[in-house]
């Protein structure tokens, strides 16, 4: 028996230890020496990114992975469940958090200087929040990961701009925690008519007590909950701010990623917990996402036309684009379900480069103000040329992944007879290329007398390779988005609207 | 119709070479002369490569290749059929001229950002050899975007004020066309589970209720905004800010004919011949495209910017290509589809003059430009003999596709249409002739001397225009457009003329 062969069976829970330990001894490292905790995050980071990579190969190749933590049998123990969903949802977690960790190096040494040994803490347990809340099939649980992924996103956005930063922190907070009593109530409603606190468990019992009031209660809250957690239109408003002044390598974790575990909760509790046919048919819980859905889209959109703040037109963005997600999922058809789960992957990685370009830019030159990006094409070539593609595939050129998430919502609608929602997702990208364009406008197009003598000066390396990785990817699967599709997409919306379980 | 396909990487190499040459482009900036060594050396290539496929293409074969399957049943594909090797050989052929007369036009000038000049002029390109060659509409639509994004800057080069504004109208105008076509493009895979082009129209189409059928047909035409038909032309005389070979090869050629050149797929190749004919749209939209080419001819006879004259004149011009197509007849096709290569021909000679004598003699307007032949005799010969094949003057080109639109609309009986198109003479000829008159016969203000412009600019401009002439004297020379067509035209139709 090799060592690996004691460790394989444990390989599930891993993703969850290996940050949760790494964070705990992050300050031992930093003691050590204050320029080691970047190569740890880096390697712990790589280390989980394999291990969720090989955890959704398995699950693609021979079904669900059921783990029993400390050995208890479900539903009696807590039982990590590892489905094509969270499987997926994982791997992305992991992919832009090994991204954003290789970026961090630069930026967390400028932005937040004297504290990259804290801010490394927090964010290993941020992933370990993060991840804990995708893969755990227990309802309570799930509530405890959120919570240690919240707090440590508030204590991250509050080491970011001065003053703004701990405000923003405060409103989030505020916001966050009432979010969580929401979801801790449906939580507990839930528990009082089912007596089980596992997911699956719970699914095959509820549909016995779909009448009593309890349970819609719990719906209702879920969903508000939630709202607040992904910043659904109208209760987005501590979303911009969150954005804006957390540290830079903060803004790019917590845009590309807490948003979409939201969106995953979502997801799971609707077709995980409750079933599709209570959530489509019954309560319509479906319908009311989409509707909202759509509002989040245009109303995002316009938001962010009138944003000068780069961050913060991101971050109106990133409301507006997370409308996509849940319209997808509100369709309640298949097309549209794969476009909002294959939006989930399209944003993370699109969002994640916008906001590490708008670090770098700002890290290099201290700007935010996107009427002051003049010259900034001959300045740093790499830096704006990724913003382009970046930009372009949120406009959703064929060609870019926005291009494949926008067809199958758009199509998705058609097919579901919801005409207004294909104008609403053509109109978003018109409204995207208003607020995209200035900013082109004024990286390439100033004035051309003013720029001639501007020089070169890139990023540092650690700052462009995630970059231009995550560039590259979003052309890649706008070209070879069969893949994700075929392999995990489809199969993973036949199971959600079909079976009512996940596979 | 029995139809060989030939499995074959060329269509995508055609379409690739442009975009290999942009990287190096941009990696010899510092180094004019290698730079541009590399646009030609892409230019000759992608023309060597179109026209290797002709051949086959004669044959009565197809040539298809699928890239890559982007989404389950939704290919990036191509097809090379007559027709889009028609277009492919117009746009990669003139590209060759167009570079030689562009590095005389920008050095002359001494323009800024020449790199990025011939960066998106390459980019440029790939997208409308890339529209030629596409197989469906999702691939179609991928190079209308790419070629919408390639032109901006080319279009807001100047970087003034104005520049900007203009690029911003046309930025405008065809990204809400390039929604409008996505849309429309949705709602035929919604209806059909395809986009693929098909000789007889796409299958489902038929099944599509009328409404939806009219609905769809109208996004569509506005998704074609690129072919400027009134009122969505705005954009095209707002383009003239570019430097003129941009105005040439692009705004005559590449980007219009593009319009065009989708407007005819989606009529003949996904609504289809029989499909059209059935549900009477093509005689509503030939109405339609009817009122473009009269009050474009007003438009132009209204302007004083030479460049924008001829843009007036390439709306109207444009819509003459979808008239034909929408008669239906094997005829009318046969104009309309060959208007494609001989109006690129003769308006590409024009604006090459137009060029010409911004760079020579600093002039834009028509109103200073009296006597200006006997400083510039050759390139207004040119520019005279590209007049008379507008007009629909022999032995200039532009008569054989007048003919075969009169033809087109006599077999209809159509009074209106043939009115539209006599009228239509009429008027060119009232905007071209004025210019003439005025280079020729005024008197100039104070002595000229002769000056042309530097021989880069001033021999492509002289070879279009002998091409125009050579195409009119013998159209139906083997291997020439009128060949192409006629395979395009056998197939849509089931038969030939």
């Amino acid at each position: 028996m090799t060592g690996f062969d004691l460790i394989a069976p444990h390989l599930p829970v891993l993703i969850v230890v290996i940050p949760l330990i790494a964070g705990f001894l992050t300050p031992i490292v930093g003691w050590i020496d204050r320029r080691l905790p970047w190569y740890w995050v880096v390697l712990a980071m790589f280390v989980v990114l394999l291990i969720t990579g090989n955890n959704l190969v398995t699950v693609i190749n021979s079904g669900t992975i059921q783990y029993k933590l400390g050995g208890w049998d479900p539903p009696f123990g807590i039982e990590y469940v590892i489905d094509l969903l969270n499987g997926f949802v994982c791997l992305i977690i992991a992919f832009i958090a090994f991204m954003v960790s290789i970026y961090s190096k630069e930026s967390v040494k400028k932005e937040v200087p004297g504290k990259t040994t804290p801010f490394y803490s927090v964010f290993l347990l941020l992933i370990t929040g993060l991840m804990g809340m995708t893969i755990t099939g227990d309802i309570f649980n799930f509530y405890v990961f959120l919570e240690i992924s919240s707090l440590t996103a508030y204590a991250l956005i509050a080491m970011g701009d001065r003053g703004d930063g701990v405000v923003a922190s405060f409103n989030y907070l505020i916001m966050g925690t009432v979010a969580a009593s929401f979801i801790l109530l449906g939580i507990g409603y839930l528990y009082a008519v089912t007596d089980t606190l596992n997911m699956a468990d719970m699914q095959n019992i509820l549909p016995g007590v779909y009448e009593s009031k309890v349970v819609l209660a719990a719906l209702a809250f879920f969903m508000v909950g939630f709202s607040i957690k992904v910043g659904l239109f109208p209760l987005h408003s501590w979303l911009p701010d969150a954005y804006t002044h957390a540290p830079s390598t903060a803004s790019a974790l917590i845009a590309g990623l807490m948003t979409k575990v939201g969106a995953y909760a979502v997801i799971r509790f609707m077709f995980g917990v409750f079933t599709p046919d209570f959530v489509i048919n019954t309560t319509q819980m479906t319908h009311i996402l989409a509707w909202a859905a759509a509002l989040a889209i245009i109303v995002g959109s316009v938001l962010a036309i009138a944003q000068s703040d780069i961050k913060r037109m991101l971050a109106y963005s990133s409301i507006s684009q997370i409308g996509y997600i849940l319209l997808g999922v509100g369709l309640a058809n298949m097309i549209g379900m794969e476009g909002g789960l294959l939006h989930l992957l399209n944003h993370a990685l699109m969002k994640c480069a916008l906001f590490l370009v708008a670090g770098a830019i700002f890290y290099k030159t201290g700007i935010r103000n996107l009427y002051q990006f003049k010259g900034l094409g001959k300045k740093m070539p790499v830096t704006t040329t990724v913003f382009l593609i970046a930009a372009l595939s949120m406009i959703g050129v064929p060609g870019t992944v926005g291009f494949t998430s926008k067809w199958y919502l758009a199509l998705g609608s058609v097919d579901a007879g919801q005409w207004i929602f294909v104008f609403v997702i053509l109109l978003s990208s018109l409204l995207n290329i208003v607020y995209f364009w200035r900013i082109f406008d004024n990286i390439w197009f100033g004035h051309p007398h003013e720029i001639e003598n501007i020089k070169r000066d890139e990023a540092p390396l650690t700052m462009l390779i995630p970059m231009v990785i995550l560039a590259f990817l979003c052309v890649f699967f706008g070209f070879f988005a069969y893949y994700p599709v075929h392999y995990v997409i489809e199969p993973l919306s036949e199971a959600l609207l079909g079976l009512g379980g996940v596979p | 119709m029995m139809v060989t396909e030939i499995n074959s990487i060329t269509p995508l190499l055609a379409v690739l070479v442009s975009m290999i040459a942009s990287v190096l482009i941009l990696a010899s900036g510092k180094y004019p002369n290698l730079r541009e060594g590399w646009t030609f050396g892409a230019a000759a290539i992608k023309f060597g490569l179109v026209i290797s496929m002709l051949p086959l293409i004669l044959n009565g074969k197809v040539i298809t290749y699928t890239v890559v399957e982007m989404l389950p049943n939704l290919p990036i594909a191509f097809k090379v059929d007559a027709f889009g090797i028609l277009f492919a050989i117009t746009s990669s052929f003139l590209w060759i001229f167009v570079t030689s007369y562009s590095i005389g036009y920008m050095r002359s000038l001494n323009e800024h950002a020449q790199t990025r000049y011939f960066f998106c002029f390459a980019i440029a390109l790939s997208s409308a050899v890339g529209i030629a060659f596409s197989a469906n509409l999702v691939t179609l639509f991928l190079f209308y975007e790419l070629l919408t994004i390639s032109t901006y800057p080319l279009v807001a080069h100047n970087e003034t004020p104005e520049a900007i504004s203009s690029g911003r109208k046309y930025l405008t105008y065809l990204m809400i066309a390039g929604v409008s076509l996505l849309f429309a493009i949705v709602v035929v895979y919604h209806y059909t589970g395809t986009t693929e082009f098909s000789f007889s129209g796409i299958a489902g189409m038929a099944t599509i209720p009328q409404t939806t059928l009219i609905i769809l047909f109208v996004t569509f035409m506005i998704g074609c905004a690129k072919a400027a038909f009134m009122p969505l032309h705005a954009w095209l005389p707002a383009a003239m800010v570019a430097p003129t070979p941009v105005s040439a090869l692009l705004h005559a050629v590449a980007v219009v004919k593009a319009g065009v050149f989708t407007a005819l797929r989606i009529i003949l190749y996904v609504f289809g011949v029989d499909l059209m004919q059935d549900s009477g749209i093509w005689l509503y939209m030939a109405y339609f495209v009817s009122i473009t080419i009269i009050l474009a001819s007003v438009y132009a006879l209204m302007q004083d910017n030479l460049k924008k004259r001829l843009a007036y004149s390439t709306v109207s011009q444009l819509s003459y290509i979808v008239l034909g197509a929408l008669l239906i007849t094997p005829h009318g096709i046969t104009g309309g589809m060959l208007h494609i290569p001989y109006h690129a021909f003769m308006k590409i000679t024009l604006f090459m003059c137009a060029g010409a004598l911004i760079v020579t003699a600093q002039k834009e307007k028509i109103s200073e430009m009296n006597g200006i032949a006997r400083q510039m005799p050759i390139t207004m010969i040119a520019f005279t003999v590209g007049a008379l094949g507008m007009i629909g003057m022999p032995p200039v080109g532009g008569y054989v596709t007048k003919w075969f639109l009169l033809l087109g609309a006599a077999e209809l009986h159509s009074m209106i249409l043939i009115a539209v198109l006599l009228v239509s003479a009429v008027l060119n000829a009232a905007y071209f002739f004025p210019v003439i008159y005025v280079a020729f016969f005024k008197k100039p203000d104070h002595k000229l001397a002769y000056k042309e412009a530097p021989l880069t600019m001033l021999v492509p401009l002289v070879l279009t225009a002998i091409i125009s002439i050579v195409i009119g004297i013998w159209p139906d020379a083997p291997g020439m457009f009128l060949d192409i067509v006629e395979i395009a035209v056998a197939n849509v139709t089931g038969g030939g003329i």
